[in-house]
């Protein structure tokens, strides 16, 4: 499952083709992308892995508020460090793709979201992510009593049953009512 | 059957009530428990219970019905109680140990947590229902992604058994699975690629090394194969056609969806254009360029100035209406043989092909007309569908928070704008959920409003009829001018209507602008749907004017203008239009845009760029279609000028947002917007256009002395003459003629058409209001499911609380007296 030097083999193109959403062309790009991250010695090594600050350094994710729960939602590294394979890598701009399929846009949004990794969204995820939508500053910030309501008020909206959190049944009901949502969760290399 | 639920219970729930009476804390719970069902399952219909008591047996149940009312306020009390105790144990969170595992290994935890068994599961089940087995499978095991479990709660051995068995079934399942559905199913899983190699490996052993899309099947589907690849190959030079793709990413990527839409509308526009260009060519222009008619030749001075007017040695052009002849093309004719009104040779020899000018003209341009208004409907039905929400909800807090972030965006100073956006569009939702909007001076609010609207639409009425006096002014000086030398001023004089127009075009809406700021609109989305709705009608009042003028004064009376050949004139008078459109565009662009950059960063001082207005440049856009299409009938190769102006508007707008603008703080629903511009696009523009060409072809008589249809009455009996020969020389085809008749000039036809597109209409409206009913039901039956979770959880925790607590004195059942 490793990669030559330079040049991906052909048996493993087409296998990727088939299991991921994403185009001959997209891989190529892809693998020559993860190339230039790799350190000459690690490029020998069968399967190897880009640490983390190297995958956030691409210009896709170097703004990104949810750059470091991207790379740990697609990371199979033991050490949960979230470094990434190629294949990884590949997971990644597959769910991002434009042709993946809704559920699985949402499947991953709710992994990225979910930033206690607990298996639902709590008031203590929802207030991590809304600060991360909100930005850095402490001008666009919302106040700890507009930060209450917020919360309360998207549990009201999509806890259907009422337990205080919000699973993944519930985030994809949500999803599924907004049409901007795949034409928003893309990366495009 | 409710009522006979009810009286079952009601007995049972008595006897346990006098036989546990006496017992001790632990059947008590177990007697509160089943007090509590009852009252649950009894709590919609006490009244029900009380009717059946009252209507059977009349006075013995009077006394049972005494101690029934006594029961209830018990009840009641104790439900109170319990509430509490549930709420209070919730609260607390001192769960134990074995709460804890029952808690973490729930269905609905355990889905989003997303172990390998759940994944699995549902990947079985989809395989499972493709091949229309009906197996049960339960939790399955193979990993994704970092183990995860709530609790730090560890696996157990036999989970690894359990996934192994599963495992192998789900490699069985998908061997029997075809290809495509294969393909489709492992795309659609959510595990990480190492899992789905390995599955692939365990499935397809045998296969290693080959591609699944090109596996063995055997030969008849060689053809199949032959297909896929062609159809691969048809789509790879698609997809490498995609016009402007990095261009595009990259406008996306800076300015977000907004701004990408107006991009897509416009290349949306070009591919009709496009489409539209070569159907012409193909079928209109190609065959007349080929066999140039006769006509004397002119002495027309060649100008510059022609390409602006269209007039001298253009208007006897392929461009115009005027140049086609209405004679049927042989191809073994020579051309100078080709006369006006008979065909040469004869057309009973076999083997010739005749090409009948006036019949191309006629159905080139309405089928086109009829394929482009499919092609719009579909597109309008399907962005009107991915966009519709059947189930409105209340808020849009949730959908905003979990959608709103647009991945795209990579740009610093981009994602910065697009926090701040959503800050403020947090803000707004939340202020407008809670406080709801002040009711500040009603009264002066609706002045400001009845203010604003009478302005903008005083100036509407205002503008367009100065339009028809300025137009009728000018037929009125060109008269004048054709009598006399034709000179450079009377052809640049020709462009003073297209030049006021677009004047009026381009200033109207900027007052339209000012009075909506004076208005000061709470919500922006009325603001931005008010102000297209202004511009929508100031275009279409003016196209109408002059559609009225074309249309109904000069085609009518074609001599009382001093013109030998109306349709010409008409057409070029469109190419004028587009040309003078596009060229204020650029003038707006460089001087409106550049120069009001550096006004308001020099002068004003303010530290934004101005903002891209999208409305405004979407309704010019479908402003330049419109008279495009008005004029496909009168200059066929207007849709080559269209497709000219929109590549150059492509460059123009996208180095003019770079340069000039930043992106918008304002709301932007992308989808919900392109729906409205594609509606827009279908319905005043596209419906307007075909309106008035069918008017013109079956109302309006076209001018002898030019043009494929001299000497016809209308314009649609060069096709009621092709239909007649066909059935005099060839009867086996008079059915066609039959049919022709049948649908098109019998209203009963349409009638009918109108009335199953209505049923349809309605049926499809009533099976969504019952969707919407069972959306609302299925909601409170899972509020239901939530209570009932909520209340086996404090029951399971309660007990246990019991077990450990030592048995005290407070523990001993209550003396019995004080109860009753």
């Amino acid at each position: 499952m490793g990669t030559t030097a330079s040049q991906l083999r052909k048996d493993l193109l087409s296998e990727y083709q088939e299991l991921t959403f994403l185009t001959k062309q997209e891989i190529i790009l892809a693998h020559k992308r993860f190339s230039e991250l790799l350190s000459k010695e690690d490029r020998n090594l069968p399967t190897p892995r880009v640490p983390m600050e190297k995958v956030l350094s691409l210009p896709e994710l170097k703004s990104n508020p949810f750059r470091k729960r991207i790379c740990h939602v697609f990371s199979t590294s033991d050490m949960k460090d979230g470094s990434l394979t190629f294949e990884d890598f590949l997971d990644l701009l597959s769910a991002f793709s434009d042709s993946a399929t809704l559920e699985i846009k949402s499947h991953y949004a709710f992994r990225i979201f979910d930033f206690d990794d607990d298996g639902t969204l709590d008031g203590g995820d929802l207030e991590k992510l809304v600060n991360c939508l909100t930005g850095e500053t402490d001008d666009t910030r919302l106040t700890t009593e507009e930060m209450r309501q917020l919360i309360s008020n998207i549990l009201e909206e999509s806890d259907i049953d009422k337990d205080g959190t919000v699973n993944l049944s519930e985030f994809q009901h949500v999803i599924s009512r907004s049409p901007d949502f795949v034409s928003s969760f893309k990366i495009v290399l | 059957m409710a009522n006979s639920v009810d009286f079952n219970l009601s007995p049972i729930m008595e006897l346990e009530l006098e036989s546990l009476r006496e017992d001790d804390t632990a059947q008590d719970s177990m007697c509160q428990l089943i007090r509590v069902t009852g009252t649950g399952l009894e709590s919609g219909s006490p009244e029900t219970l009380e009717m059946e008591v009252l209507t059977t047996e009349g006075r013995d149940r009077m006394a049972s019905q005494m101690s029934d009312v006594r029961e209830r306020a018990d009840e009641r009390r104790l439900q109170r109680s319990e509430e509490s105790m549930q709420t209070d144990l919730l609260v607390r969170n001192r769960w134990s140990a074995a709460t804890l595992r029952v808690l973490s290994s729930m269905p609905s935890r355990s889905v989003g947590q997303q172990s390998r068994l759940e994944i699995i599961s549902q990947c079985n089940i989809r395989s499972t229902q493709l091949r229309r087995y009906h197996r049960q499978n339960q939790d399955v095991s193979l990993s994704s992604r970092p183990r995860i479990r709530g609790y730090g709660i560890e696996a157990d051995s036999e989970d690894v058994c359990e996934e192994e068995t599963k495992r192998q079934e789900l490699v069985i399942n998908l061997q029997s699975l075809s290809a495509g559905d294969r393909v489709r199913m492992m795309r659609a899983t959510p595990l990480s690629l190492a899992e789905k190699t390995k599955l692939r490996k365990l499935a397809f052993s045998d296969k290693v090394g080959q591609s699944l899309l090109s596996s063995q099947v055997p030969c008849c589907s060689l053809l199949k194969r032959a297909l896929y690849h062609v159809l691969f190959g048809c789509l790879f030079i698609l997809s490498s056609l995609q016009l402007w793709q990095v261009a595009l990413k990259r406008l996306g990527g800076r300015f977000g969806t907004g701004v990408l839409s107006y991009f897509l509308f416009l290349r949306t526009l070009l591919l009709f254009n496009v489409f539209l260009f070569l159907i012409n060519s193909l079928f209109l222009v190609l065959p007349q360029a080929i066999h140039p008619p006769l006509h004397t030749p002119s002495s027309h001075r060649v100008t510059g100035l022609e390409l602006f007017t269209g007039t001298g040695y253009l208007s006897n052009s392929l461009m115009f209406y005027g140049y086609y002849t209405n004679s049927t093309i042989n191809t073994s004719c020579r051309p100078d043989e080709a006369t006006a009104g008979t065909g040469c040779g004869t057309t009973s020899d076999p083997h010739m092909m005749a090409y009948n000018i006036p019949l191309a003209y006629f159905f080139t341009i309405g089928i086109t007309f009829f394929i482009t208004g499919i092609v719009l409907v579909y597109s309008m039905s399907k962005s009107f569908g991915r966009s519709f929400r059947v189930f409105k909800s209340q808020g849009n807090l949730a959908i905003k928070v979990f959608s709103s972030w647009d991945f795209k965006v990579s740009k610093k100073m981009s994602v910065r704008l697009q926090s701040e956006n959503i800050t403020t569009q947090l803000k707004e939702l939340l202020s407008e959920v809670n406080g709801g909007e002040e009711e500040k001076g009603r009264l002066s609010g609706m002045a400001l409003h009845l203010l604003a609207w009478s302005i903008s639409l005083g100036s509407t009425f205002f503008c367009a009829l100065g339009i028809h006096c300025f137009a009728k002014h000018m037929h009125l000086r060109r008269l004048e001018d054709a009598e006399g030398e034709v000179s450079l001023v009377h052809e640049a004089r020709l462009l003073a209507l297209p030049g006021v127009v677009s004047c009026g075009n381009l200033l109207l809406p900027g007052l339209f602008n000012l009075v909506s700021w004076m208005e000061n609109y709470n919500s922006p989305i009325v603001r931005l749907y008010v102000s297209i709705f202004r511009n929508l009608l100031l275009k279409v009042s003016i196209l109408g004017v002059l559609c009225y003028h074309w249309l109904g004064k000069i085609a009518a009376e074609p001599e009382q203008h001093g013109l030998q050949c109306w349709e010409s004139f008409v057409g070029q008078e469109l190419y004028r239009f587009l040309l003078m459109d596009f060229i204020f565009t650029v003038l707006y662009t460089v001087f409106g845009e550049y120069i009001w950059k550096l006004f308001s960063q020099g002068v004003l001082r303010r530290r934004r760029k101005p903002v891209f207005d999208i409305a405004r440049n979407v309704l010019e856009l479908i402003y330049g279609q419109t008279l495009t299409w008005l004029g496909v009938l009168f200059t066929p190769l207007l849709p080559a000028v269209q497709i000219i102006k929109l590549l150059l508007l492509f460059y123009m707008k996208k180095s003019s947002l770079l340069v000039n603008c930043q992106a918008s703080r304002k709301l932007w629903r992308a989808s919900q917007m392109s729906t409205l511009f594609i509606s827009l696009l279908c319905f005043p523009s596209f419906l307007g256009t075909s309106v008035s060409v069918i008017y013109t072809m079956w109302t309006i008589k076209p001018s002898s002395g030019c043009g494929p249809f001299r000497n016809l009455p209308f314009m649609f009996h060069s096709g009621k003459q092709w239909a007649q020969e066909l059935k005099s020389t060839n009867p086996k085809l008079a059915w066609l003629n039959w049919v022709h008749s049948c649908l098109v000039e019998n209203p009963l036809f349409l009638f009918l058409m109108a009335g199953v597109f209505l049923m349809v209409i309605y049926v499809n409206t009533q099976v969504l209001d019952g969707q919407r009913k069972i959306i609302s039901l299925l909601q409170e039956q899972m509020e239901n499911e939530g209570k009932d979770k909520k209340f086996l959880i404090t029951r399971l925790q309660a007990i246990h609380e019991e077990r450990q607590r030592p048995l005290s004195p407070s523990s001993r059942p209550q003396p019995q007296g004080s109860e009753v």
